[in-house]
């Protein structure tokens, strides 16, 4: 009895083990990436259930490292492949080929009773920086400025940093939270807050400014008039074959587009 | 034969647990030092500048340190002197009836789960600080502290009460059958015989500020600078590796960096438990003598 018991038991442990071992397809790379894919990977696995998906984070850097090394068959990254990157593929004898599957974009957000309603890239900047700490001094209230930002490892402070920052630091007086949703909270509790949340997490609790005189909206983000956004990417090794090609085209389809709307970003179309 | 199985069992299982704690340590050592390999021990220590994912990332640990420190010596001050007074009140003054109710109620409580108490400190705290204060913001080094606080009560003043409890019956007689009050036996007699456990009992709740997270990371503000006043956001060591840990690439810089801060973390509870070990040994040397 107690013997049977012990190999059911040894048995399951047996064929996990196997099952997380046969990954007929593995995607790594960025964190941002990480929810689309992960998604993707759940449904696609519904209706090809031959195929076994293994899914991991770690950042876009290692997740294209992987590709020239050839230990994954997908990268996630939130950012374009470097020069340095392709040469040392193409030294290795691998060719990563891009695949742009959604998009990202930042909306900057006030508490409901702020009267801003529009700032420039250059005053965001400034706001950030710690130069300008009151309201007053970008057409608002005279009150202190309370900016909040998110934690430098996040993809979506990498946006803020390369869309609006360039190089600068932002004031180590910055709130730092580490989700949209407590993004969200907080600015939504705080009548001096200024934030910085994706798309896709919008709602009634904050305002949302535009930047520049545009309004971000999936449409704006599209066009491309919409300065705080980026595209997200899956490499390949080499042009895609097999399960890896069957994979891209299932995110690239109306029913992948659709993933990519539910998880916050922007689909392609 | 069989009297020996449960020797061995037990023999077995506490060596595993010393295994499984030397590995952790043993892992946190092998992440964290290669970290010494980018930036000097004084850098990190001593330097000011938290901007891990630069290149080159600066990784100045000393707003984080001082930010686990503070907020946990301000959630002491405002708890312990509380925490003594209700396990005065407890073991001292409340009668018996009253102490069955009130004793398991204190450490129910002390099992509320941190994440429910971040969260009123954003939404609830925060925002009465700020209107209160006229603050920048709510999320700051009180608001943590105050809910810190507030969580190590409920060990504290359990952990006092027992020791309380545990000066012998007849010193107190004794105090009594010479005429004093009942205030002048707590104060000259009971108190200081208990004042070992009293402060082990006060440490052991540092050391749980000490490693506290969800608290610190939802109602701390997350700013790594240094505090200047009880009301300025801090980011203390806890928060920024689970704010952190998540998105960084294995083997950076940054990554070897956190793990270091887990060391240093690790130091700190180790201190403070050398020191309270210390402190229960001349307890008990006292009371022999």
């Amino acid at each position: 009895m107690k013997k049977s018991a012990i190999a059911l038991a040894l048995a399951a442990t047996l064929s996990l083990v196997g099952s997380a071992f046969a990954g007929d397809l593995v995607i790594k790379g960025s964190t941002t990436v990480l929810p689309i894919a992960q998604s993707a990977a759940e449904k696609f696995m519904e209706s090809n259930s031959d195929v076994a998906i293994t899914v991991s984070g770690g950042g876009s850097g290692n997740g294209i490292k992987a590709i020239i090394d050839g230990t994954t068959d997908v990268a996630n990254a939130s950012r374009f492949i470097k020069n340095k990157e392709v040469s040392a593929a193409v030294e290795n004898g691998t060719y990563p080929v891009p695949f742009a599957v959604a998009m990202d974009a930042l909306i900057p957000v006030v508490h409901p009773s702020n009267r801003i309603k529009d700032l420039s890239i250059e005053q965001l900047k400034k706001i950030y920086k710690g130069e300008i700490t009151n309201w007053k001094e970008v057409g608002g209230a005279d009150a202190k400025i309370a900016v909040v930002g998110r934690d430098t490892s996040s993809g979506t402070y990498e946006v803020w940093e390369s869309k609006i920052m360039n190089k600068d630091r932002v004031t180590q007086r910055a709130l730092v939270v580490a989700s949209n949703g407590a993004m969200v909270q907080t600015v939504a509790k705080n009548k001096l807050a200024i934030g910085y949340i994706g798309l896709g997490y919008l709602d009634k609790s904050v305002n949302a400014l535009t930047v520049g005189g545009i309004e971000g909206t999936v449409k704006s983000v599209l066009d491309g008039d919409y300065p705080v956004s980026r595209y997200l990417y899956m490499f390949t090794k080499g042009w895609p074959t097999g399960d890896t090609l069957k994979f891209i085209n299932f995110v690239l389809s109306d029913a992948g587009q659709e993933i990519v709307g539910n998880t916050g970003y922007i689909p392609l179309r | 034969m069989d009297e020996r199985i449960p020797g061995w069992l037990i023999t077995l299982t506490a060596s595993l647990s010393l295994f499984i704690m030397v590995f952790l340590i043993y892992f946190l050592v092998q992440e964290g030092i290669p970290t010494l390999r980018e930036v000097s021990l004084k850098e990190l220590l001593l330097n000011f500048d938290w901007y891990p994912t630069e290149e080159p990332p600066a990784l100045g640990m000393a707003p984080l340190i001082v930010g686990s420190m503070t907020v946990t010596l301000l959630s002491a001050v405002m708890a312990v002197p509380f925490s003594f007074l209700i396990a005065i009140f407890l073991s001292e003054v409340a009668p018996s009836w009253f102490r069955e109710i009130l004793k398991p109620a204190l450490e129910l409580l002390g099992f509320l789960p941190s994440i429910v108490l971040g969260f009123l400190g954003m939404v609830v705290l925060a925002p009465w600080l700020q209107e209160r204060f006229d603050l920048l913001s709510g999320l700051n080094l009180f608001n943590a502290s105050l809910l810190m606080g507030a969580m190590i009560v409920p060990i504290v003043a359990s952990l006092a009460e027992e020791s309380l409890q545990a000066v012998p019956r007849e010193l107190r007689d004794a105090c009594y059958a010479l005429g004093s009050t009942r205030w002048e036996t707590i104060r000259k007699v009971v108190l200081p015989a208990a004042l070992p456990g009293l402060l082990s009992a006060s440490l052991l709740g540092i050391m749980r500020a000490l490693g506290e997270t969800m608290v610190v990371l939802m109602a701390a503000g997350g700013a790594a600078l240094v505090p200047i006043s009880i009301f300025d956001p801090v980011r203390p060591l806890t928060s920024a590796i689970a704010a952190e840990m998540g998105e960084t690439p294995v083997g950076s810089a940054h990554y070897h960096a956190l793990f270091f801060a887990g060391l240093l973390l690790l130091a700190m509870t180790l201190g403070i438990n050398l020191v309270s070990m210390w402190i229960e040994k001349k307890g008990k040397e006292r009371w022999m003598a």
